[in-house]
């Protein structure tokens, strides 16, 4: 009640639990096995639990605890959860409650702390409805697709996930995989990226895959090619906008300066990054160097009123490709000149 | 369509029986002939009910005589890609799915009589990899052949497709069942979960998983078989939980092993009589697969009762748990307690307009309206004959 600031998320995230019925439901046929001592799980010593019987707990007596108290109990309560299995995943396997206690609180301070990130036209992704966001993708480590993400659910007034579209290589690699899948992203291809649209989710895709992570700092802020358009048809297929977005200060953290093909092929990577302080400072390498990001969402460009089976002309396909790619190429020359230096920003 | 004569395929396990039991109750059936190449048990046999046996192995060509003899027009082959009972019945499994569905099926198209035929099979037939889409549609198909008993289903499934074009006048429905699970059931699935307390999984994997109830799975084939609808069909009970989410609900502990160490602990935990389990079953599971069940609700207007979670839990209710989630929370107060801060409410026993406390069990009352307004659920028959597995709740959506 204190720090309504801070409260407010536990509000929303308990009355969703609440709602959802599943998992009291579910929950109950688990505990309604042993005995009868688990009908009253709330015949521990604490007599807030017993007023909490409310639809919002929150709301009645259980705020007694701020700050940092608040923050633990809320992990305690969030390691229970992991280890009663009461939490649940949608078909693509979309953790809400794995990404806002674990992925986003490090992602935001690097977020916030590291690489002090500026958004611009945030007003462009609209509250409701599918959207595809369209991306340049840089840094030799996919982190500007974190950092997109963070930015969307954080700092977007509806504080929306963004589900992102990643290479097979991404859901292959053990702990990465199950991570990635998790946050809500998924393999990048039409059928996916046209059921979450559909359903009215927040997509985002890098169209320049791995030839924009692995390009060499020379080629910084210069866009790769731009795929097969293949994003271009979903976004065709299901009517939804599709949101340029330019990421500039992702091209600093890990300047790639060499590429060791031969260990990137004997490992089935891409590419093998050499940067400035990697593999030379071995895992200290890994630090990205903190540069300024801004990070720019455009104005929607409409993907419907082409004509019927516009998605499967190539050449109106080609063309809004083409668009995009352009608006994204323009933004970041432009936003490169309002950043200024690339450290002090 | 009156006078239904159905054979049931499969009838000494449990979705067979219930199948055959279930069909031989209703209106519009006239007959229903189980059969299987063995006697089935005296739990399988009380589930038979009213429905005939007779003891025929369907690799036999006696088969075609039993549906000649009896008029047979709808056949429900629920024993093709049914699980193994034991992952050493694998190679008798195979014989038994891919070449008893050959001889079924031959033995079907000479028959005059037949007009309905359903073929069980499984969602293994999309196999599962990092590079296919999140879910998979009826149209999809496997990127690689998948092994073991996703390649039967194929096999049995191209089979099928060769039997529809020789007997284009046969309604053919090929639902793909999701893992079936439930109190009855016995599979590898469900004695892996049993595995206590730790129920080991791959290192760095935890995938999707996607279940159906037998109550399900058994009303699905009854619907089929008594229904119009024609084609392949998906067959999961709604939404996704993970591996390791499972594990957790069923009240034990995941225990991540690297891919190597899979065949030795297994090994090991044979030999100590911790149970065994199957190491192709492990990494099997560590794929994962999610199907799109639109066009079984929309197509073949069958919603399932239970979804995923709901199934699953069914299941474990009669798994008895190690960690209960009352020694999670304990656990939860006491830490809460020596660090002198306030545990968050438990607020899973917590409903919206439901008064604490009622909704761990329905009352007696509810209970008996739900199955009135029912009308005939299948009564499961437990391994001692005695009425088990009658869910302890659910909800329709």
């Amino acid at each position: 009640m204190i720090d309504r600031d801070r409260t407010r998320p536990v509000t929303a995230l308990i009355s969703e639990f609440v709602q959802d019925k599943t998992w009291k439901d579910g929950g109950s046929a688990v505990a309604g096995t042993d005995a009868p001592l688990g009908r009253e799980p709330r015949s521990s010593p604490l007599p807030s639990e017993g007023s909490a019987g409310a639809v919002e707990p929150a709301a009645d007596g259980v705020t007694a605890e701020t700050g940092w108290r608040r923050g633990l109990a809320e992990s305690l309560a969030f390691l229970r959860r992991r280890m009663t299995g009461e939490y649940q995943v949608d078909d693509f396997g979309y953790d809400a409650d794995f990404t806002d206690h674990v992925v986003v609180p490090p992602l935001k301070l690097l977020y916030e702390k590291w690489f002090r990130i500026e958004t611009v036209g945030m007003e462009n992704i609209p509250d409701t409805g599918g959207a595809l966001l369209v991306a340049n993708h840089s840094g030799t480590i996919a982190v500007d697709a974190l950092m997109t993400a963070v930015a969307v659910r954080e700092h977007h007034p509806k504080r929306r996930p963004l589900r992102m579209l990643g290479a097979d290589l991404v859901f292959q690699t053990p702990f990465m995989g199950p991570i990635a899948r998790k946050m809500g992203n998924t393999l990048a291809c039409n059928p996916d990226a046209e059921r979450l649209l559909s359903t009215g989710e927040l997509v985002a895709v890098f169209p320049e895959g791995f030839k924009g992570v692995g390009k060499p700092y020379s080629q910084r802020y210069r866009l790769q090619r731009f795929g097969r358009g293949g994003f271009v048809t979903a976004a065709m297929r299901t009517g939804v906008p599709i949101i340029p977005v330019s990421i500039v200060g992702a091209e600093e953290i890990y300047p790639l300066i060499g590429n060791l093909k031969p260990l990137a092929r004997a490992l089935g990577f891409p590419y093998f990054p050499v940067t400035p302080t990697f593999p030379l400072l071995g895992p200290l390498g890994a630090i990205p160097l903190p540069s300024k990001w801004i990070i720019e969402f455009g104005e929607p460009i409409p993907t419907t009123g082409f004509g019927d089976n516009a998605a499967d002309d190539p050449m109106v396909v080609f063309n809004i490709t083409a668009r995009v790619r352009e608006t994204i190429q323009q933004t970041l020359y432009r936003l490169l000149l309002r950043r200024g230096h690339p450290f002090l920003g | 369509m009156a006078g239904l004569i159905v054979l049931v395929t499969g009838v000494t396990r449990v979705v067979g029986s219930c199948l055959a039991g279930r069909l031989a109750e209703h209106p519009a059936v006239d007959r229903v002939i189980g059969v299987d190449a063995a006697l089935p048990e005296p739990a399988a046999r009380a589930r038979l009910g009213a429905a005939d046996f007779a003891r025929v192995d369907i690799r036999n060509p006696l088969v075609a005589r039993v549906i000649e003899a009896a008029g047979v027009n709808t056949v429900v082959h629920a024993s093709a890609s049914s699980t193994p009972a034991s992952s050493a019945a694998r190679t008798m499994a195979k014989e038994m799915n891919v070449l008893g569905t050959m001889q079924l099926l031959a033995a079907c198209q000479r028959s005059e009589s037949v007009r309905n035929l359903v073929v069980r099979s499984t969602g293994a037939v999309y196999g599962a990899s990092s590079r296919d889409p999140a879910i998979f549609t009826e149209e999809m198909s496997a990127r690689s052949v998948p092994s073991g008993p996703g390649r039967d289903a194929i096999d049995i499934e191209a089979y099928v497709r060769g039997f529809g074009r020789r007997r284009p006048d046969v309604r053919i429905a090929v639902p793909r069942f999701a893992e079936i699970l439930g109190p009855t059931v016995v599979t590898p699935l469900t004695r892996y979960f049993g595995l206590a307390p730790a129920v080991p999984m791959v290192l760095g994997r935890d995938a999707r998983l996607q279940f159906v109830h037998e109550q399900d799975a058994i009303g699905l084939l009854e619907h089929l078989a008594l229904g119009d609808f024609a084609g392949t069909v998906n067959a999961a009970g709604d939404g996704t939980m993970t591996l390791a989410q499972a594990i957790h609900r069923a009240g034990r502990i995941p225990l991540p092993v690297p891919p190597f160490g899979l065949d030795p602990l297994s090994r090991v935990m044979r030999t100590v009589r911790l149970g065994g389990f199957s190491p192709n079953q492990v990494k099997a599971l560590s794929a994962g697969r999610v199907m799109d069940t639109t066009r079984l609700r929309e197509r073949a207007h069958y919603t399932p009762r239970f979804t995923t979670i709901e199934a699953f839990d069914d299941f474990a209710a009669h798994l008895r748990p190690v960690v209960t989630r009352q020694v999670v929370r304990g656990v939860e107060v006491r830490v809460a307690g020596t660090l002198g801060v306030q545990p968050l409410p438990d607020i899973r026993a917590l409903g919206p307009g439901e008064p604490a406390g009622s909704v761990v069990d329905e009352s007696p009352a509810d209970r008996g309206a739900e199955e009135a307004g029912d009308g005939g659920r299948p009564r499961l028959v437990g391994i001692d004959g005695h009425a088990a597995g009658a869910p302890r709740r659910r909800r329709i959506r």
